[in-house]
């Protein structure tokens, strides 16, 4: 891809116009409309051509011949790369204003689909969350707090409790106590578990998907904090396997790339990831061209090959398959490990994840319809799975009936955007949670969902050596160890103000939680009281 | 002895250090009036490009600057702290410190007939594109 703007900085040197600048590469006249306009002040632009250099997909030109900077807007991802690092604020990059006939019903987004589909014959793609105006529980949920009958606890001046463990926990707790209370020793059964400072993980993100220095962010980030990150299926670099492999859940997906033993025991955690959010019911597609020599080692696969992921893991069509791959797991790790079962949020959620602890899993890992993607079909991200909201509330509900909620932690993943929906997740019963895209756009991604063309223009999303040193890891695992940092003292703050001293107390109480503008159904599968009840 | 350093695998070719080193050597300091209503200064650290490869280049402060030892006037001199220092009035123009300068650290002022180099913005008190470069891949060395 870098030849591609190597070729470019060499038509510089002419600094004059071209044709190709405004020839796209599509067979057929375009009939879409161009998604951005790009507003460049005169006044302001001193012609430094750094938004030229900053975009990989060739929008801005600089004409040496007329000293001037054009733009091809239709090339424009609103990524806003160019409008953050334009030294004189010159540029505002903005939703084209030109628009079809208003329709409710045959909106601008359908009729573009319409016709991208119309000129290349394809699954139209695209990266991230699911953007359609699907109810976000989280928004219809209020906290509680203290008022008089309780006292509130200020966290600055008293210890507050955000410690969390995942994994299995012991039936009933028998404590031997020796003669004159000396010696006391627990006498159950401990299963292990893993120990995090903050009920916030990072999420499955994979080095392929992402960069390497965008990985490593997220590992240094993690390892700072004392939580976790998640390898994603694209394996664990053998150059991070030291220093961040104890802060890794390292998951084993249906492409079983990168699955080696060191692999799993390097590792806190093992995941078998199921299904994604995002894509549930899909697989995933490495192209080949990401595929470097780097990528290729960590995945074990030739390079250049792409890496297919396929839909279902092969050896798992029953619920007593998955139990054979997470003891297999358990063996192979020497029962030292939690074992963690991933699936989307779908319609029989509750039912599978009791399948799922059932079966052995230490941690049942939900992702929801909001959950974000380096790259899936529009129609699957926009219209397939449950929320996570209902998700979580059925699935906690479920196991505490059955009474098995204490053989397995809940993590839920797919549209946690800020602390409060964390404290939310967990008095729904999360025990923690997730954060895929919250991460990233502490990194600097914009949500522009183009991840899947591998240009990210932030170096977060892609394989090409001229825009991954765009991330530095030094500055981005700073920004993410300043995102956990601010949360968990925005969660203890709430926390807090709830007369709560720990997380713990919280978990899977609903008291706390009242229901505002909801109807009764969705009350009752959140298992929560509408406010003022 | 003090000077700029560049660290090249998260050095992204934006070119801001060039731009911002244009803004701490003009005279009004603000970056519109520097690049549209003045004179402007020639950039003293230069973005050296091979794609993928990219990193900036300007003046090391060498121990043993052969720059200096090339200058036939004197106007280059290393001063007490260390610095590789340029006396404009007693620059002549004679390029001999460009071909001496064996790291391509000296910049050329056509129009002057002289030679800029980095001061490491001592007008200003710390060097502007170390604190300008959004990626920190250019680090300030005091030694």
């Amino acid at each position: 891809m870098h030849e591609k703007i190597f070729e470019k900085i060499e038509m510089e040197k002419n600094q004059t116009g071209n044709i190709e600048f405004f020839l796209g590469e599509k067979e057929m006249k375009s009939f879409m409309l161009p998604e951005f306009i790009i507003e460049r002040s005169d006044e302001r632009c001193i012609r430094c051509r750094v938004c030229e250099r900053q975009c990989p997909e060739g929008t801005h030109r600089y004409d040496g011949e007329l000293d001037m900077m054009f733009h091809a807007e239709e090339k424009c991802v609103g990524c806003q790369r160019c409008a953050v690092f334009c030294p004189t604020n010159a540029l505002i990059v903005r939703p084209h204003p030109s628009q079809y006939r208003p329709n409710a019903n045959w909106t601008r987004e359908k009729l573009q689909d319409l016709k991208k589909q119309a000129e290349t014959g394809g699954v139209i793609l695209t990266g991230s969350g699911n953007d359609k105006p699907y109810r976000i529980y989280w928004d219809h949920l209020v906290l509680n707090a203290s008022q008089v009958t309780n006292p509130s606890i200020d966290p600055l001046r008293e210890p507050m409790e955000l410690r969390t463990f995942l994994g299995r926990k012991p039936d009933s707790l028998e404590i031997k106590i020796g003669e004159d209370f000396e010696g006391v020793e627990i006498q159950s059964e401990l299963f292990p578990n893993v120990m995090i400072e903050t009920p916030i993980v990072f999420s499955a993100m994979s080095y392929g998907a992402i960069s390497y220095n965008a990985f490593k962010s997220l590992a240094m980030a993690a390892k700072e904090y004392g939580t976790l990150f998640n390898t994603g299926e694209g394996g664990l670099p053998i150059s991070l396997r030291d220093g961040y492999g104890s802060s890794a859940i390292v998951q084993v997906a249906s492409g079983r790339f990168g699955v080696d033993p060191d692999y799993l025991n390097v590792a806190a955690a093992v995941e078998i990831k199921i299904g994604q959010g995002a894509k549930p019911g899909i697989g995933g597609h490495l192209p080949g061209e990401k595929v470097t020599e780097k990528i290729s080692e960590t995945r074990m696969i030739p390079e250049g090959t792409d890496a297919l992921s396929p839909a279902p893991q092969h050896d798992i069509y029953s619920i007593e398959d998955l139990s054979m791959l997470i003891y297999a797991l358990k063996e192979a790790t020497n029962y030292e490990k939690p074992v963690s079962v991933k699936i989307a949020a779908v319609h029989n959620v509750a039912a599978i994840a009791s399948g799922i602890v059932r079966a052995g899993a230490d941690i049942v890992a939900i992702d929801g319809l909001r959950g974000g993607t380096g790259a899936a079909p529009k129609i699957i991200r926009d219209n397939v799975g449950i929320p996570i909201e209902l998700a979580l509330a059925a699935v906690d509900k479920r196991l505490r009936e059955e009474g098995i909620r204490n053989k397995a932690s809940i993590l839920i993943a797919g549209g946690i955007r800020n602390s409060a929906d964390v404290i939310k997740a967990i008095a729904l019963g999360a025990d923690a949670v997730y954060i895929g895209t919250p991460a990233l756009v502490a990194m600097g991604c914009t949500i522009c969902q183009k991840c899947y063309t591998g240009r990210c223009s932030w170096g977060i999303c892609t394989q090409d050596p001229y825009l991954t040193r765009r991330l530095n890891p030094e500055i981005a695992s700073k920004r993410l160890v300043n995102l956990l940092r601010g949360w968990s003292h925005e969660i203890k703050e709430m926390l807090g103000g709830m007369g709560i001293n720990a997380i713990e107390s919280l978990r899977g109480n609903r008291d706390h939680l009242r229901g505002v503008g909801l109807e009764e159904w969705e009350l009752n599968v959140l298992g929560v009281k509408g406010a003022g009840e | 002895m003090p000077k700029v350093v560049a660290k090249p695998e998260v050095c992204m070719g934006c070119h801001l250090c060039e731009v911002w080193c244009v803004v701490a050597h003009s005279n009004s300091k603000d970056i519109v009036k520097a690049f549209k209503y003045e004179k402007t200064p020639h950039p003293r650290i230069i973005v050296d490009e091979n794609l993928p490869e990219v990193f900036a280049i300007q003046c090391r402060h060498c121990e043993e600057p052969d720059c200096v030892f090339a200058c036939i006037s004197g106007a280059l001199y290393k001063d007490e702290s260390g610095r590789v220092v340029h006396d404009e009035s007693k620059c002549v123009g004679c390029l001999s410190c460009v071909m001496a300068c064996p790291h391509g650290g000296i910049v050329i002022d056509l129009d002057n007939r002289k030679i800029v180099k980095c001061d490491l913005c001592e007008e200003i008190g710390f060097p502007v594109c170390v604190k300008m470069c959004p990626n920190e891949a250019l680090i300030y060395e005091e030694g």
